[in-house]
């Protein structure tokens, strides 16, 4: 596939989100969360990676972009909130996401929050043309 | 007893696609009360048969390893009316397969017109929902399902 630029990837993302969530195109913005703004479930976590892959013509392995077993693991996981360990492991696992905001609280009640429209355009650039 | 929503397949390529036929027939009582006056087929059961059709597609392609749930209607069109002496023809077409979940796109023909567009998501469900546990026995692929399936099984074999 030729280089596509950011602009290009976000309009797909929009697209496949428009698509798998029926949301209005006006209701995606980079900042919008999957779950909180947008009404994303589980099971359409993988329905916008089955899209994604078939959009842009990529493979996503399971868990690389919406990494999963994390809460379950009491290593990464203490009084509702992320060890050090945890936060570190997350990090190297979605260097597509923008952790600002979430290691103020650590609170795995707003992990959520780092899936976002934008998450999702970082990961398929870095993807694509190898620089997020 | 459980509901079967498609009376037998017509064709099953597996891995790939899979037609399934029900002939809709005065004598199911669920057609007098749907409606009293004007019997149609509900839409509702029309998606449960793309539903078995698209999982018994799906589940075939990992061997009946996997315990397939229908997670999600994705699109579900459906044009026209159903009644008494209609056959309805599900046809599904296997778009994505993945360790936790697998995707089909249907069309639902009336006496050979197509009428209808119904796309679903399947959850392997014993890889997804946090760990949770299930029974060891596959009880989605029931003996009746794999009845269904038993001509073209046999067919590949030979």
């Amino acid at each position: 596939m030729p280089t596509l630029t950011r602009d290009e990837i976000y309009a797909k993302v929009q697209q496949t989100l428009v698509e798998a969530l029926g949301v209005d195109e006006e209701e995606i913005t980079p900042q919008a969360t999957l779950t909180g703004d947008l009404g994303a479930e589980s099971i359409d976590f993988l329905d916008i990676v089955f899209r994604l892959e078939k959009s842009f013509a990529i493979k996503i392995p399971r868990g690389e972009l919406f990494p999963d077993n994390v809460l379950n693991n009491p290593e990464f996981v203490a009084d509702g909130k992320l060890t050090d360990a945890g936060l570190a492991m997350l990090k190297q696992r979605m260097p597509h996401a923008d952790f600002r905001d979430f290691e103020n609280s650590r609170d795995v009640a707003r992990l959520a929050e780092l899936f976002k429209v934008e998450t999702i355009v970082n990961y398929v650039s870095s993807k694509l043309n190898g620089a997020a | 007893m459980r509901w079967i929503w498609i009376d037998r397949f017509t064709d099953f390529q597996p891995g790939k696609s899979a037609t399934a036929v029900k002939n809709v027939t005065l004598a199911e009582e669920h057609l007098h009360d749907h409606w009293a006056a004007y019997p149609v087929m509900p839409f509702a059961l029309m998606i449960e048969g793309m539903a078995q059709t698209g999982g018994i597609l799906v589940g075939q392609a990992r061997n009946f390893q996997e315990k397939v749930i229908l997670a999600k209607i994705t699109r579900a069109e459906i044009d026209d009316l159903v009644v008494p002496g209609d056959q309805l023809q599900y046809h599904a077409e296997l778009t994505n397969i993945a360790e936790g979940a697998a995707s089909i796109a249907g069309v639902i023909s009336r006496n050979g017109k197509p009428i209808g567009r119904v796309d679903l998501m399947f959850s392997h469900i014993d890889q997804n929902l946090s760990g949770k546990q299930f029974p060891k026995e596959n009880f989605v692929f029931t003996e009746q399902f794999m009845r269904l399936l038993t001509p073209f099984m046999q067919g590949s074999a030979t």
